[in-house]
């Protein structure tokens, strides 16, 4: 694998990119046998083109969530749409468009990886068997995987079995990825080569799910976020809006506290909080420079002002409220 | 990383008829090739062929004729075809449903338990598919078991005894040739009846992702049958069970052969074939895989 290259265009998505989603559902639940509900009224709007981050603690139901839509499980209410086809009904059609990663890699230990994907390639109706060769050593080369193609599955390290993972949802062009923690067990390293991968597949008009426990691993990549937590999903837009929801807030420092706290509420700010050395207040849509012109023109002796962006990771945790916690 | 390259065409909608049955020709080899190439199936096949040696050698080397013992070992010192017929009573009762069972239990279970079950299934391989390709495969293995034992039983035969004309169970006398190809008939009536388990280990397995459970108790199903199948105040219930007409290929070996038994069992097999294979099929399409 080389070194990632910079973001490419998004590519023009599928014949109906705008109007359709690439995954939709609609009340989605699932209540396991025990009575536990693991997806909970779950709305997922995947856009044509997106790559769509799914977060979520471990455990909150992301995984049993992808196992729904790919027809691995059952829902127990709600409607499922992968590429604008109705799930699992459609599944024969659809998911040979669709490249999955589910849970982690799964491989017989005693073939090679290459057996294990040609294995994988016989099961696909809709190629022709002649080139299969050619799909499979394309994929593992895509991975970089070609030197050890001839290797038992059970030799390889993990990273080499996520990769083979990787190379399985990757045996043809798809329009949709679903990857369920592609870069669980990956060292930095592996773990960039993901995000190149998942860069090169969505250039190429793919339109990718990932999931993941850890924000920072594919926020530099995503261009939509759904966070789910205890089988809710509690935020779903772009990452924008995520960050315009993680609540910027401005904070002044000043000898005249209650001076301050009166401009910035004549400026439209959320309620300003006291505090001994100045005032701090979500920001919301007002411009920060027209708030120093304010204070300044006020007279407030302004020591200093500070625009808070909270780290995503923090709101992360703030949304699902978990730590190192796992969701029961 | 490369981009991807000119091999791979945009993936079409619908399966095209040729296209999908080339595929299941390939997912059914590989099945096989699944099977047939793990070392412990091997193994299995392996210590069922030195059945024939074992008892070729000490039938060879012991200074008496034979009169007790398995069925066909007297006739093994006139014509050694004959021990292909003792190898096959011998394995019968227990070591072949032992390998029909590691197989056809470890079928679905087995790929479970390892995660790959779920691989398929989104590539996709439809459940009723993957069953039979399973079961399918799961025959085959039954099938090159007791070919193995026969190949074996013959060129042991042929070295250690005599091999000319065959003295059929009837007392008429037929040529080697006639009589291997009633050997292959033989081949086919032992398969057959292994089917029948194997349609009961595919519906165990499709119950469990522990597949050594399911080998065990598919196993122990084939055990349970013969234990009451011995058993004579229950003989009503001895024509339903699936070991009762396992040990009548003998019938083959009559001249005029006797249909009737072979024709029973092999509906006995069918019956089991009838209600296993859909409950599998049952079982598995309405399961959330997990795993």
């Amino acid at each position: 694998m080389t070194a990632p290259v910079g973001v490419a265009e998004r590519a023009p998505a599928g014949p109906d990119a705008g109007t359709a989603l690439a995954i939709r559902t609609t009340g989605l639940t699932k209540r396991f046998p025990g009575g536990q509900v693991a997806v909970d009224a779950v709305d997922l709007a995947v856009p044509h083109g997106a790559v769509y981050g799914f977060l979520g603690p471990n455990g909150s139901g992301k995984t049993t969530t992808i196992r729904i839509l790919l027809g691995l499980v059952s829902a127990t209410a709600g409607q499922i749409e992968l590429l604008g086809e109705a799930m699992p009904r459609a599944g024969a059609t659809v998911l040979p468009r669709v490249g999955a990663l589910v849970e982690g890699p799964a491989f017989h230990p005693y073939l090679s990886g290459r057996d294990n994907l040609l294995r994988l390639d016989a099961g696909d109706r809709t190629v022709p068997g002649r080139a299969a060769r050619a799909r499979v050593d394309s994929a593992l080369e895509r991975v970089g995987l070609t030197a050890a193609a001839g290797k038992r599955y059970r030799k390889y390290s993990l990273g080499m079995r996520q990769r083979l993972g990787l190379a399985a949802a990757l045996l043809r062009p798809r329009e949709l990825l679903v990857l369920d923690e592609p870069t669980n067990g990956l060292d930095p390293q592996g773990t960039r080569e993901v995000r190149h991968l998942l860069r090169e597949a969505s250039a190429e008009g793919s339109t990718v799910f990932v999931s993941s426990h850890l924000l920072s691993e594919i926020e530099q990549v995503c261009t939509d976020v759904g966070v789910m937590s205890h089988g809710r999903l509690v935020f779903q837009g772009s990452l924008p809006e995520l960050r315009a929801a993680a609540g910027v807030r401005v904070r002044v420092e000043t000898s005249m506290p209650e001076a301050a706290a009166t401009v910035l509420t004549r400026l439209g700010t959320g309620r300003p909080e006291l505090r001994p050395d100045g005032v701090v207040a979500e920001l919301g849509t007002v411009p920060s420079d027209k708030v120093t012109a304010d204070l300044v023109a006020a007279g407030i002796d302004v020591r200093q002002l500070v625009v808070e962006r909270p780290d995503l990771e923090d709101l992360f945790v703030a949304l699902t409220g978990e730590g190192f916690d796992v969701d029961e | 990383m490369s981009t991807s390259s000119a091999v791979l065409t945009r993936p079409a909608g619908r399966p095209s008829g040729a296209v999908a049955r080339s595929a299941d020709l390939r997912l059914f080899r590989s099945e096989v090739r699944l099977v047939l190439g793990r070392r412990r199936n091997l193994a299995l096949i392996a210590v069922l062929c030195c059945f024939p040696v074992l008892i070729g050698l000490a039938v060879h080397h012991s200074p008496t004729t034979p009169g007790d013992g398995p069925p066909f070992l007297s006739q093994v010192t006139d014509n050694g075809l004959f021990l292909v017929f003792t190898s096959l009573t011998v394995l019968l009762p227990f070591f072949l449903p032992l390998a029909v069972a590691v197989t056809a239990g470890e079928s679905v279970a087995g790929e479970a338990s390892i995660g790959t079950l779920r691989n398929l299934l989104v590539v996709p391989v439809s459940r009723t598919r993957l069953l039979v390709v399973k079961y399918a495969a799961s025959v085959v293995f039954a099938f090159v078991c007791v070919a193995a034992v026969a190949l074996v039983g013959v060129v042991v035969g042929l070295v250690l005894f005599p091999h000319g004309d065959v003295t059929l169970l009837s007392g008429t006398t037929v040529s080697y040739g006639e009589a291997l190809w009633r050997s292959l008939l033989v081949l086919g009536y032992v398969t057959a009846m292994l089917a029948g388990l194997a349609a009961i280990g595919l519906f165990v397995s499709t119950l469990t992702e522990v597949p050594i459970g399911a080998m065990a108790a598919t196993a122990v199903l084939a055990i349970i049958s013969q234990i009451a199948d011995s058993i004579p105040q229950i003989s009503a219930i001895h024509p339903y069970l699936f070991s009762h007409p396992w040990m009548r290929f003998g019938d083959v070996l009559r001249s005029p052969m006797s249909w009737h038994g072979l024709e029973q069992g092999l509906l006995t097999q069918l019956a089991y074939l009838a209600v296993f294979l859909p409950a599998a099929w049952a079982r598995l399409r309405t399961k959330d895989i997990t795993a």
